[in-house]
């Protein structure tokens, strides 16, 4: 018995606006994943909702004209980890949300939810970050368009203005096309659980296979949002491929991340990890892109 | 034969198809709903509650409080009743406590239409306390000066006890001895049954009526009566299907508050649904014990003396308190004799949550301790970690003074050199022996003492009733209960068996009801296959008496030469079927001249125990970068005498490996120091393992040496599988990494810290 106050179902995203700016009490509930976690809890009991679930236009995967990868915000994990587009051009995101919670929760979560939530640990979060993805949502004077990092405000808070929901995620070609990654989850468990911290890479090689054209490297739980290890992936950019290139890349890694202390993990393990999974992940990931490294 | 088959389990199609009734599917619409406040607060003294606003949530009768409750303090142990006064568990504690002595104590609760005006209500209610300084660690609880978390128990001493043998004074003068010390750290975990506690009171006839998921219905009619101050044959419990227990609720949990709420409605129907939050925070845990062991060893591996102290953490009230900490010290001396040891034990009281009985009651923790020491011992020394359990351990003929065990066979030995041979141990272990690198892998061992029922320590007894139908089918009711195991199923074989009549004609009457069934103690102390088979035994003959003498009158022949086979009436002498059981109960029960309908009942004492042994070998894979390690392979090894059901024992096996796994690996209770609030207290922060997390390879095997005692062979298997597992996996470690980790779980953060000490990260 969850004690919800009203729940309001949109059929439309224009619907969704109409009754988010009717009810500003409302928050907005898309699989319920997480909040029917507070409502029991009683953080959120006794509270409005506005259900987006029913509105099926954001459940779709495509390619727009342009290459850029579109990804419905209502998609669930499920959806997205098996998608052949999604595992052709972003393999990595299918990765990261495959391994979400359990098999249930994957078929109810979604990757709007995931991102809407501002939360460090969220699977979807250092992964979609790791791509430069960016986020589309819809409001009472249209849509607007901005990077998924700039979205992100702080613990628990992104950029939603009143009326607005996310509607899709959008991954850019220039953010894909010729990158390998890697996620490393690092967990407690080896399923139903939040990451402790995650680690998502994107590496770039020459043509010859000789430099590192490109780097990005993302991080969960490193910071209050999902973060990227800028001043690392500067000291990789532009690299010469040889066994001087993970420590090069290590050395920085830490820079301009600040994982929390807390009963859930030390700090002094989270910063281990930080360097541990960055060092795993880029050797993963020259293994795959048929190096062999130092 | 019946008994020794893999026969289906008698509850499997219920079971699979969602028939089977648990305690909420059969609770009647209109019910009342309650719940419990708990304290936010580790120890204080409740000044005053303010319920007021509560009371006004519409939906809501009732707020009762810690200042409403009998002034009655009670124990919730689920122990047989002692005559003895000086036997019994302390009564320590109230159905609502205005000294509240842990993070999550019950100090009010309310009565309303649903949950959710209760969950409203429960968020209302202003509670004013005293605040009192609280102790969480069970050496700090002992110190001068600490808070006293109960009157009359100074220094939270709630239980001590010494064991003496030989002179270890004298004994360590000897030459050449070399003494190894450690100290060894085991945490409080959570039983984490699927189905949370969970109870039903009314008023019927004139009795209160409690149905409740609780391994021991006829303990918690006792608990209830003495809580509300009633006549003992004023309560009754049912008990229907339950979803796991493992020791949790061998205690009476909330029946005697929801009992209480009841009465106090008037004797309406009131739900006590515990959340896995509650569970957690305030049902019972497995205690948490530190130990220091102390070894004076010989050159040629033998012993000279040991020592051995530890120090129990019982948490907030008594529960099972001392008993668990001492069966792990009995354990000590007896596993690997030694003719000079010292052992001395202390429980103490804490503001942590209460401490129960948990699956291997005291031996989980004593094991990891104990087998942890075996291979440090090895590893400083240079033995062969198979090789010294086996000079070390308990030799054949060996004889417990106190309890007359006898090790009749060579168990240990027997089951160690079963799983090695399973595990290609010698082989593992040469070619892990010299390895280096980020990913490691390793071989360990560790064996287990463990006994079965609880004589002479306590009463055991059991009861049986079988009523024989016009088919010649047999009801049979017992006192002990079916928690998931696979009881109802042993039983029905060994009736089958005894009676003589075909496996489906036995129908056991899975609930208890303790207006109706006989008496039997319960679920708890790996008993009911070995007791309940004296009960069923003896039963059975006195029917089959009857049985016979009847057959007599009708077909003349002596009864020394008739026989029930297969349910069929025989002639001995030649084997000639001449009449079937149900023909003769038929004309037996419509008889004009002497009806009779065969029935049987009886209570059949045991004043025998007997020593059930076994071992986990573990093989496990390292990632010291990542400070993980994954179990790759695991086994088990038992010897509980005959199996009355392989397939059964099998899945007993896993599951108790499955549970040693996340005591080795995962599981832990985390308290906050600052409040003594359980962090954990749920199935997400809590690690309890998923599938993913098991090994691929999980193995049981057996060593099946009869038990001598016993009526059909057997001895415990019900807790035995969950005792080794977690230090087979630390000596795994050990072997892998060099490193000897002597705090479990072995999870990241504890290797992230045994690891950096090591400097086993190239930085």
């Amino acid at each position: 018995m969850f004690d919800i106050k009203a729940l309001y179902e949109a059929f439309s995203v224009e619907e969704a606006t109409r009754l988010l700016l009717e009810h500003p009490e409302a928050r907005v509930m898309a699989g319920g994943s997480d909040n029917l976690i507070k409502i029991r809890e009683g953080k959120l009991a006794n509270r409005e909702f506005v259900s987006i679930y029913m509105i099926d236009e954001l459940r779709e995967i495509k390619l727009e004209e342009d290459g850029t990868l579109r990804i419905g915000s209502l998609c669930s994990f499920t959806q997205v980890a098996s998608d052949p587009l999604v595992l052709k051009l972003v393999p990595t995101l299918a990765k990261a949300v495959s391994l979400v919670g359990g098999p249930q929760v994957r078929n109810i979560g979604t990757i709007g939810g995931n991102t809407c939530n501002g939360i460090t640990s969220a699977d979807s979060g250092a992964t979609l970050v790791a791509y430069d993805a960016e986020v589309e949502l819809h409001g009472a004077e249209g849509l607007r368009r901005l990077p998924l990092r700039d979205f992100y405000k702080g613990v628990g808070k992104v950029d939603l203005r009143p009326g607005e929901i996310q509607v899709a995620i959008r991954i850019p070609r220039s953010s894909y096309e010729g990158y390998v990654g890697e996620y490393i989850k690092y967990a407690m468990r080896e399923a139903m659980d939040i990451a402790t911290l995650s680690c998502s890479v994107n590496l770039r090689l020459s043509e010859d296979k000789k430099t590192v054209e490109d780097l990005r490297i993302a991080y969960g739980v490193a910071a209050p949002v999902p973060t990227r290890a800028l001043a690392a992936e500067a000291a990789g950019r532009g690299q010469p491929l040889d066994q001087n290139f993970i420590p090069k890349v290590l050395a920085h890694i830490t820079e301009g991340l600040s994982p929390r202390e807390s009963w859930r993990a030390s700090q002094a393990f989270r910063l281990h990890l930080i360097k541990a999974t960055a060092k795993r992940a880029l050797e993963t990931v020259l293994q795959r892109s048929g190096v062999s490294q130092g | 034969m019946i008994v020794g088959k893999s026969m289906t389990r008698v509850d499997a199609p219920d079971k699979v198809t969602g028939r089977a009734k648990f305690t909420e599917d059969l609770l009647k619409q209109g019910a009342l709903v309650a719940k419990v406040l708990h304290s936010n607060v580790a120890h204080a003294i409740v000044r005053s509650i303010d319920t007021t606003e509560a009371e006004k949530v519409p939906g809501v009768l009732k707020v009762f409080t810690c200042f409403d409750v009998p002034d009655i303090p009670f124990a919730t142990a689920g122990h047989p009743w002692a005559i003895e006064e000086s036997h019994r568990d302390v009564a320590d504690r109230h159905l609502l406590n205005r000294h509240v002595r842990y993070y999550g104590d019950d100090v009010a609760a309310v009565v309303a239409e649903n949950e959710i005006a209760c969950d409203r209500a429960l968020r209302l209610i202003k509670v004013d306390y005293e605040v009192l300084p609280f102790v969480l660690d069970a050496q700090e609880a002992m110190k001068d000066g600490a808070p006293l978390v109960h009157e009359g128990f100074p220094n939270n001493i709630c239980g001590h006890s010494e064991i003496h043998l030989g002179n270890v004074a004298e004994a360590i003068k000897e030459d050449g001895l070399t003494k190894i010390e450690g100290w060894y750290e085991t945490p409080a975990v959570q039983h984490s049954h699927i189905e949370p506690p969970i109870s039903y009171a009314y008023e019927e006839a004139g009795k209160i009526v409690v149905v409740s998921s609780t391994q021991i219905p006829q303990i918690t009619r006792r608990v209830c009566a003495i809580a509300l101050g009633l006549p003992w044959g004023k309560v009754r419990i049912i008990k229907p299907y339950i979803g796991g227990g493992f020791g949790n609720k061998q205690d009476a949990l909330y029946e005697p508050l929801n009992a209480w709420l009841s009465q106090q409605m008037g004797g309406r129907t009131v739900l006590l649904s515990i959340s896995r939050e509650e569970t957690f925070t305030s049902t019972r845990v497995r205690h948490g014990i530190r130990y220091h062991l102390c070894s004076w060893v010989r050159q040629d591996g033998s012993f000279a003396a040991r020592t051995f102290q530890c120090w129990s953490n019982q948490g907030a009230y008594g529960s099972h308190s001392h008993g668990v900490t001492a069966k792990g010290m009995g354990a000590f001396p007896q596993f690997y004799p030694c003719p000079n040891v010292d052992c001395e034990a202390w429980t103490v009281y804490t503001n942590r949550a209460t401490s129960g009985a948990m699956r291997g009651y005291g031996i989980p923790q004593v094991t990891f301790a104990m087998e942890a020491h075996t291979d440090d011992i090895c590893q400083q020394m240079g033995f062969d970690p198979l090789e010294f359990r086996k000079k070390n351990t308990m030799p054949v003929g060996y004889v417990d003074a106190f309890s007359k065990n006898e090790n009749y066979f060579d168990s240990i030995r027997q089951c160690l050199d079963k799983g090695a041979e399973a595990i290609d141990f010698k082989r593992k272990q040469k070619e892990y022996a010299e390895q280096s690198g980020d990913i490691r892998r390793g071989v360990g061992c560790a064996a287990f003492w463990y006994n079965t029922a609880v004589w002479p320590i306590s009463l055991e007894s059991s009861s049986c009733r079988m009523l024989v139908n016009q088919d010649g089918s047999v009801q049979m009711q017992l006192g002990e209960t079916e928690i998931g195991q696979g009881a109802d199923t042993a039983f029905s074989q060994m009736a089958a068996e005894a009676i003589g009549v075909p496996f489906e004609d036995i129908h056991v009457v899975s609930a208890q009801d303790t207006d109706v069934t006989p008496y039997g103690s319960g679920s708890y102390a790996s008993r009911q296959t070995y007791v309940a088979g004296f009960a069923i035994r003896k039963t059975a003959d006195i029917l089959r008496e009857r049985i016979l003498n009847y057959a007599h009158e009708i077909l003349r022949f002596p009864v020394a030469l008739l026989d029930i086979v297969d349910g069929k009436i025989i002639r001995s002498s030649d084997r000639r079927e001449l009449m079937t059981l149900g023909e003769l109960a038929t004309q037996a029960l419509y008889s004009l001249e002497h009806s009779v309908q065969f029935s049987a009942e009886s209570t059949a004492q045991i004043k025998s125990n007997a020593y059930s042994f076994g071992c986990t070998f573990a093989e496990v894979e390292v990632d010291i970068p990542l400070c993980k390690v994954k179990v790759l392979n695991m086994i088990n090894v038992h010897d509980c005498g005959s199996l009355i059901n392989p397939q059964l024992a099998e899945a007993q096996v896993h599951g108790g490996m499955s549970m040693a796994l996340g005591y080795g690996v995962t599981e832990k209770c985390l308290f906050d120091e600052k409040t003594g609030r359980m962090l954990n207290n749920n199935l997400l922060d809590y690690k309890l393992g998923t599938s993913m997390d098991h090994p691929d390879k999980m193995q049981a095997f057996f060593v099946e040496n009869p038990e001598p005692t016993s009526v059909f062979g057997t001895k415990s298997l019900g807790e035995p599988p969950a005792n080794s597992g977690a230090p087979a996996i630390r000596n795994a470690v050990l072997q892998a990494t060099g490193v000897a980790i002597n705090e479990n779980p072995l999870n990241p953060h504890e290797l992230f810290r045994a690891f950096s000490e090591a400097k086993l990260f190239d930085e």
